[in-house]
């Protein structure tokens, strides 16, 4: 058929003669990103293929960092856990080795997020509530009875204390005869998202970032497999940005890293092949999917362009997902394991390297381990049933997905200039933008729900009143008593003057800005605890203290 | 402006880091005219009832995410009572499952908001039950 008009006019008629009155004023996506009726051969360039589009594989990757994706491999199952005493946790690590996750993932309760022990008056009613209480290397030896590091990759989501967390993981390999070069893994150790969204710091932001150069320059030497950090946007998202700054704030912190590193005189190469992120996979289907793929284009862009990086494994964007936590309803929880599915297939589509699904009950408590199963079963139904991993990237091409991921890429530029401006990250931190920015948008989404502008089904529709009873998890409080009693009889059993010996090096090395890793890892093989540790760096380092505004 | 009086500190106690609920809950008290103070994070149950004994406030909106409720709201309970203010209304919200929030409002927790509360019920609340304007309905 020969055209005798332009695609302009074609889709001028279409829409005048062909479609139909809306139902709503506008759609938009969960980030409040407009939705167009229809997307066209006219909402992309004919050179988007080549340039931006591409082949798995090849720069810039939009498509996919392996050429035959999941074909080849599937992604890694990760179940995120941590409850009790390290004993509890690693029983339901074995539980879940057995159930068929491919790799564990270590939630720590919040006095180890914190850098604080267990007997620190500040942890009452905090031990082991929120993830597993580790307090010395006599909990890392617990938590890892009987799974093998040399098989068994590992992730820890730690950031503050993470110097102190990874020297324990090494020392654990030492004891059970893995050397360090054999360790795979991942550490979270992203200390800007914490000022940003989580909120879980010690030392000031400068000083947060110099501990991570030193934990990546110690990981280059030492541990050849293992990834030193996990740059996540997943607890930016969770605290209220749109997908567009979750994508930007992430990347932005990604860059102050690699220039941390590059300013410490370390080449490129040498670490962004070991930089690995991690995001969030929110309910709004093609926005998340756009995200992911945009993430992997801007990554490898800057990676090569901007930082020079020559090769080809610098440019990739390796990435954890987690469904959101934040779209989990406490009423009508049993929907929540649709919820779940939707956002992993999401993830899937977009390209993970590794997924954890949250499981129904979270919103209410930690997860029962009938509810962890299910999660896992809906990433085992989509890796075994759906046949979405039977090509790769079958999104790739559709006219809405790749306008979109363009749309996600233009807005993360946007904001990368309005970061430039500010300074960078950690002037932005310190005047509170990125906090600003976060509250904004929680604060907006609030409002459309409360006006009904979204919908959330079981809280502003289709509401019932039947009261949930899906069982919880109770952390017992015998857990606090036993985590504290193993603690005191750990500072009789050890040797004070080896600790206090090993703290007080520890404490000069951070005074003259060493590389603190292999003063670290003495303390802790001394089994110095993780609040001795940070307590004794915070004397280096200083304290964070943030000025708290709404 | 009746409401202008009335004083609410928003408040974050213990290690937890989860401060996106307070914020919005903070900011939707301020837009409906009422005057609310943040303590900001990781307060000690101390910092938070000093904090509103100083301040003067009607309420103490106490957010917790971290599973600790049980142990943080009894104890500013508590501490208030030691300083002969339990005048001083208080609410909460955050990750509580239902036995919680019983047991919490039989030990004199006011209410508790969870997963999903709209902030016009919440300011519909303090509105209703807090400040002067509320104390006759106590």
């Amino acid at each position: 058929m020969v055209r005798d008009r332009t695609l302009e006019e074609e889709y001028r008629i279409w829409e005048e003669e062909r479609y139909g009155r809306d139902r709503s004023a506008s759609f938009t996506t969960l980030s409040d990103h407009a939705v167009k009726p229809l997307y066209s051969p006219l909402d992309t360039s004919p050179e988007s293929f080549p340039l931006d589009i591409g082949w798995p594989a090849e720069f810039p990757y939009t498509r996919g960092i392996y050429g035959n994706m999941y074909r080849g491999r599937l992604w890694t199952m990760r179940q995120f856990a941590g409850f009790g005493t390290a004993r509890d946790t690693n029983r339901r690590f074995h539980y879940l080795l057995q159930h068929g996750v491919t790799g564990l993932s270590v939630a720590f309760d919040n006095p180890t997020l914190m850098g604080i022990d267990s007997d620190d008056p500040r942890s009452v009613g905090e031990v082991g509530r929120t993830g597993v209480a580790i307090d010395s290397l006599a909990d890392m030896e617990v938590l890892f009875d009987g799974i093998p590091l040399d098989q068994v990759s590992t992730s820890m989501t730690i950031n503050a204390p993470a110097a102190v967390v990874l020297a324990m993981y090494v020392a654990v390999g030492e004891k059970q005869g893995v050397a360090p070069e054999e360790l795979t893994g991942t550490l979270q150790n992203d200390i800007l998202k914490e000022y940003i969204a989580q909120k879980e710091w010690i030392y000031p932001p400068a000083a947060g970032v110099k501990l991570i150069v030193d934990t990546v320059e110690y990981t280059i030497e030492h541990m050849p497999k293992y990834n030193p950090i996990s740059i996540s946007g997943y607890h930016i998202r969770e605290a209220g940005s749109t997908a567009v700054q979750e994508l930007a704030f992430t990347i932005a912190d990604g860059m102050t890293y690699v220039e941390a590193c590059l300013a410490r005189g370390l080449d490129v190469d040498s670490f962004a092949p070991r930089l690995s992120f991690f995001w969030n996979s929110h309910i709004d289907f093609f926005e998340e999917i756009a995200k992911f793929r945009a993430a992997r284009r801007i990554w490898a862009r800057l990676m090569r362009d901007k930082y020079g990086a020559g090769n080809p494994k610098s440019w990739l964007m390796r990435f954890h997902t987690q469904t959101a936590g934040v779209s989990l309803t406490a009423q009508q929880p049993e929907n929540n394991i649709v919820r779940t599915a939707l956002e992993a297939l999401a993830a899937v589509l977009g390209g993970t390297q590794s997924l954890h699904t949250n499981s129904m009950d979270e919103v209410l408590a930690l997860p029962t381990e009938k509810a962890v199963e299910i999660a896992l079963r809906t990433q085992q139904i989509l890796a075994h049933e759906t046949g979405v991993v039977n090509t790769v990237d079958p999104l790739g091409g559709s006219y809405f997905v790749e306008a979109l991921t363009d749309d996600m890429e233009r807005g993360a530029l946007d904001y990368f200039k309005r970061i430039d401006e500010l300074g960078g990250v950690l002037p932005g931190i310190d005047a509170g933008f990125f906090q600003r920015e976060l509250g904004d948008a929680a604060f907006h989404y609030q409002r459309q729900l409360e006006r009904r502008e979204k919908i959330v089904v079981g809280v502003n529709e289709f509401v019932t009143s039947a009261p949930s009873d899906i069982p919880v998890l109770k952390i017992d409080p015998e857990v606090e008593r036993s985590q504290i009693a193993g603690l005191t009889e750990l500072r009789t059993r050890r040797d004070d003057e080896h600790v206090s010996a090993a703290l007080a090096r520890l404490q000069s090395a951070a005074e003259r800005g060493d590389n603190v890793m292999p003063f670290v890892l003495d303390a802790v093989r001394a089994y110095a605890t993780v609040g001795e540790t940070s307590e004794t760096m915070k004397r280096a380092l200083g304290a964070y203290r943030e000025p708290a505004f709404v | 402006m009746t409401e202008g009086r009335v004083r609410v500190l928003m408040a974050k106690a213990g290690l937890d880091g989860h401060d996106r609920g307070v914020k919005v809950v903070a900011r939707a008290l301020r837009d409906a005219g009422f005057e609310v103070i943040y303590t900001g994070l990781h307060q000690t149950p101390e910092q938070v009832v000093n904090a509103a004994v100083q301040e003067d406030v009607d309420a103490i909106g106490l957010s917790l995410l971290s599973g600790a409720h049980m142990t943080l709201f009894p104890r500013i309970l508590s501490l208030l009572a030691e300083q002969d203010a339990t005048d001083i209304r208080v609410f909460g919200g955050g990750t509580i499952p239902d036995d919680d929030v019983q047991s919490l409002k039989a030990l004199g927790v006011a209410e508790i908001f969870t997963p999903g509360a709209s902030t016009v019920d919440i300011v519909e609340w303090v509105r209703t039950h807090v400040g002067e304007s509320a104390v006759s309905g106590r």
